[in-house]
């Protein structure tokens, strides 16, 4: 092949047509979405311990349990029913609560069993299958693939983190905000022509380039061009701290616009030693990604809005020796948005007696996790039951509706 | 088969360099790997036990900061602990500054990759200020002197580090039914995680034929494997659950806990036909594709049996085999591997390095990783950095390779080279036409330097 600086601008200049005519450039005049409704798919990566965060106090083996991570409207949680209480990290989620616009689902689990690595667990959470290598991706993008019109915009995975449930056939975005990519124009052009015959490393690089354009024009990327390298340099290095905050408005953001899932994932749940900080650091950055997320899509998006929070496992019922908690099978499910009829926490209650333990030592499943989340897209994007049991989470049981939406 | 210089340089090396050739043939690789470790002489590094005493200081300071609370004094004691941390710091970003310079002038670039590969098979990170800046020290310690012998003495010697022990919990492991738990009531706990970690990471893989009963065996078996402060790891019988314990069918213990029945049973894990397949596939992704031929994972799996695990032999078989030479490029480069074989592209000197000041190792060459997807030194999990390709090439770890291959040379190198020039010295054979073209018309030299950098061509391996 030869290429020639002529032949290399008549290539440019259509790839330039292509990226003018695509809607995503376009960020203002959206096609119209396939749908109105907003999802939020948080993944709480490590295993988030269910029986501290919402705390069954009510169940008489419960405080012999736990006595050195003490729970209950006696150690500052706040009593939510009568039986169970909010742990103290969740508390600025408090007036969601009264609102209605939180809620539990407790002893849910995947159908994951004994082996309890986080990294099987969290494949199959995302997978949405009952076993490994069922079904190809992860669930998210499976439901995609269902929904006519559904487009790459219309679902998003943000941060730096693999999102599994968003991988698969149909076409989805990832980015972390300020990630953008300043070039000149003929650095672009040579960039995209190095890429070209590889086809991993040319989408990579046309969508960092239209994520980038879109982040100039919503105005959250930083300013283009005049400092050109020291730029290129200095965001590479930008301060950590408010990282995840960034990722939530960044979410919020794009769902006040063309998208209407979005994911990211919350790290810091794997809590064998010293939970008590541990849990209430990690539930505080849980409170302040939601309440971001409600300030950022304002009362109008929020009010069709439903976040979902999920962990690949709850964690022992007993403590272990060194002030924490190990993996487990039965967890909680976090509810939140204008969407949800909230204010309550449900789930069937299995009990913390011996004998009502899964394996003697952990919470007992009495449902499957992805039920809830199925009729959770049902519900908010109309995708039908069928659908949901055999492509989305192949093989599930969707049992009767538990009227988790408004 | 010919020998390609390149192609071995490229996928089982550090990466081209225009100051030092290829290796000659496979004989010569394997002979500098099995010889002196002169790359670790040459830019030496903090052994893990004195780095390990740093904690003992580390200690002394945070506890006389907390004694002063609320007393004249304490502003002074907690600019004394903030001071000993930051130098900590700077220390770490020095021993990041070596390890490039190894990768950077090393004629024995195997040996630098099955570092960086063992190091991240034993994942291990601190998770407390005391031993975050260790992960450095443990590769230097714990990995490489063992990364051309025996792979059961590297698994002994990761299952008993002091930061294994504590990054997968086991330190304070003990036995439900040991003298300590009888004693006190408090630390009756026992804690699965790095048993699980090692049969499941380590040696037998997720698929391998063990079951939750073998994971509470295993970790009853590891109860009394600790550490002592700051002077590293010691083995505490008041701790050990009475034996015996029943790992996939062999008992191990039973009468007096001793440190001998736990390696007894790490030699046998080892030397596990599962561990063999196991380790050779994952050798095998490592080093050629994410779908490695079944051929050269079989290949490796028997020479890992027939040698009961010696590694060089191992090294051998896959040098050996014809799947590991196939030209098509495959593998992208973890972010380290990217930033560390551009630095040998472009030569960078060691004086400049050297002269870093530790703030600059960090915003040229360390910080940029975790934009890229990889947060040095801190994976995930204990099952450490992925090998898929495109876990590493999403749109914004993309951007952020890009940003750092325009705008880092400039600032590594007083003047660059002509990109004409670096493409053939980064590329050598793979220098295709594409990159070619773009070091001729890129409009500056950054962004020749940075093209060049950002094609596929230099991006896998």
């Amino acid at each position: 092949m030869q290429i020639s600086r002529r032949s290399l601008l008549t290539r440019s200049a259509a790839v330039g047509c292509s990226l003018a005519a695509s809607p995503l450039l376009t960020p203002v005049t959206f096609a119209a979405a396939p749908w109105d409704t907003r999802l939020v798919v948080i993944i709480l990566r490590g295993g988030m311990d269910a029986l501290d965060a919402v705390q069954p106090y009510g169940d008489p083996d419960y405080a012999g349990l736990r006595q050195s991570l003490p729970g209950g409207p006696g150690t500052g949680a706040a009593d939510l029913d009568g039986f169970y209480a909010l742990h103290p990290g969740l508390a600025p989620l408090l007036p969601l609560w009264r609102a209605g616009q939180l809620g539990f689902v407790q002893a849910v689990s995947t159908p994951y069993r004994d082996r309890r690595s986080h990294f099987d667990g969290q494949d199959l959470l995302e997978a949405g299958t009952a076993g490994p290598g069922q079904a190809e991706g992860g669930w998210l993008n499976r439901l995609l693939q269902l929904m006519p019109g559904a487009e790459a915009r219309t679902a998003f995975a943000i941060g730096q983190e693999r999102m599994l449930l968003m991988e698969g056939a149909a076409p989805v975005s990832q980015w972390a905000p300020g990630a953008g990519l300043a070039m000149s124009p003929q650095a672009e052009r040579l960039a995209g022509l190095l890429m070209e015959e590889d086809p991993l490393f040319h989408a990579a690089l046309n969508e960092a380039l239209e994520l980038t354009r879109q982040d100039l024009s919503l105005g959250t990327g930083e300013n283009s061009g005049d400092e050109g390298e020291d730029m290129m340099m200095s965001m590479m290095t930008a301060p950590k701290g408010k990282a995840l905050q960034e990722v939530a408005a960044y979410a919020a953001q794009q769902l006040r616009g063309e998208t209407r899932i979005a994911a990211f994932s919350i790290n810091g749940w794997d809590t064998h030693q010293r939970q008590a900080n541990g849990l209430k650091n990690a539930l505080g950055r849980l409170s302040e990604a939601i309440l971001t997320l409600q300030s950022g899509l304002g009362p109008q998006a929020w009010g069709k809005t439903a976040i979902v929070a999920v962990s690949e496992f709850g964690r022992t019922v007993r403590e272990n020796g060194t002030g924490g908690t190990d993996h487990g099978t039965g967890g909680a499910m976090l509810l939140a948005g204008g969407a949800i009829r909230g204010g309550r926490v449900l789930g069937r209650w299995p009990g913390l007696a011996e004998a009502d333990l899964y394996d003697r030592r952990d919470l007992m499943p009495t449902a499957d996790v992805r039920s809830p989340l199925a009729w959770l897209l049902h519900g908010l994007t109309g995708a039908g039951r069928s659908g949901l049991e055999t492509t989305v989470f192949p093989g599930l049981d969707m049992g009767g509706d538990p009227g988790l939406l408004l | 088969m010919r020998f390609d210089g390149d192609l071995a340089e490229i996928r089982f090396g550090a990466g081209l360099s225009p100051l030092l050739p290829p290796p000659a043939s496979a004989e010569q690789m394997l002979a500098r790997l099995k010889g002196p470790d002169a790359a670790a002489k040459a830019f030496p590094l903090a052994d893990f036990d004195a780095a390990l005493q740093g904690t003992r200081e580390f200690r002394r300071l945070r506890r006389a900061r907390y004694k002063l609370r609320g007393q004249p004094g304490y502003e002074a004691a907690e600019e004394a602990f903030k001071a000993y941390r930051r130098a900590r710091n700077r220390e770490r970003r020095r021993w990041h500054g070596q390890r490039l310079l190894r990768h950077i002038h090393t004629s024995d670039g195997l040996r630098e990759r099955l570092v960086l590969f063992w190091a991240d098979h034993f994942s291990a990170q601190g998770k407390t200020g005391l031993y975050r800046v260790l992960a450095s020290p443990y590769a230097e310690t714990v990995i490489r002197p063992h990364v051309a012998g025996r792979f059961e003495d590297m698994l002994i010697a990761a299952v008993t580090s002091p930061l294994m022990l504590h990054y997968l919990d086991q330190e304070r492991s003990a036995g439900p039914g040991s003298r300590a738990a009888q004693r006190r009531k408090r630390i009756s706990g026992l804690n699965e995680n790095l048993a699980r970690e090692v049969l499941e990471l380590h040696t037998l893989g997720v698929d391998g034929p063990y079951s939750q009963a073998d994971v509470r065996q295993l970790a009853e078996l590891f109860t009394g494997l600790s550490v002592k402060g700051s002077d590293g790891f010691l083995f505490r019988p008041e701790m050990a659950e009475p034996g015996p314990e029943t790992v996939l069918g062999q008992s191990y213990g039973g009468g007096r806990p001793a440190l001998e029945q736990v390696l007894a049973a790490l030699r046998d894990l080892a030397r596990h036909p599962a561990t063999a397949r196991h380790v050779a596939w994952k050798l095998a992704v490592h080093f050629t594709s994410d779908t490695p031929e079944p051929a050269l994972v079989d290949h490796l799996a028997a020479r890992y049996l027939a040698t009961g695990g010696a590694l060089m032999p191992v090294y051998e078989a896959l040098l050996e085999h014809p799947a590991a030479w196939a030209p098509q490029l495959a593998n992208v480069k973890p972010p380290f591997d990217y930033v560390a074989s551009a630095c040998r592209a472009l030569a960078v000197p060691e004086a400049r390095i050297a002269g870093l000041k530790p703030g600059q190792i960090n915003r040229l060459l360390l910080a940029p990783l975790t934009p890229m997807g990889q947060r040095w030194e801190f994976p995930n999990g204990p099952d450490g950095w992925a090998e898929a390709d495109q876990t590493w090439i999403t749109p914004q770890a993309l951007a952020a390779r890009l940003r750092w291959a325009m705008a880092a040379p400039r600032r590594l190198l007083q003047e660059l080279p002509d990109p004409r020039d670096f493409a053939a010295a980064a590329l050598g054979g793979y220098a295709n036409e594409r990159v070619r073209f773009a070091a001729r018309a890129a409009e500056t030299q950054s962004e020749g330097i940075g093209l060049i950098l950002a094609s596929p061509a230099f991006q896998r391996r």
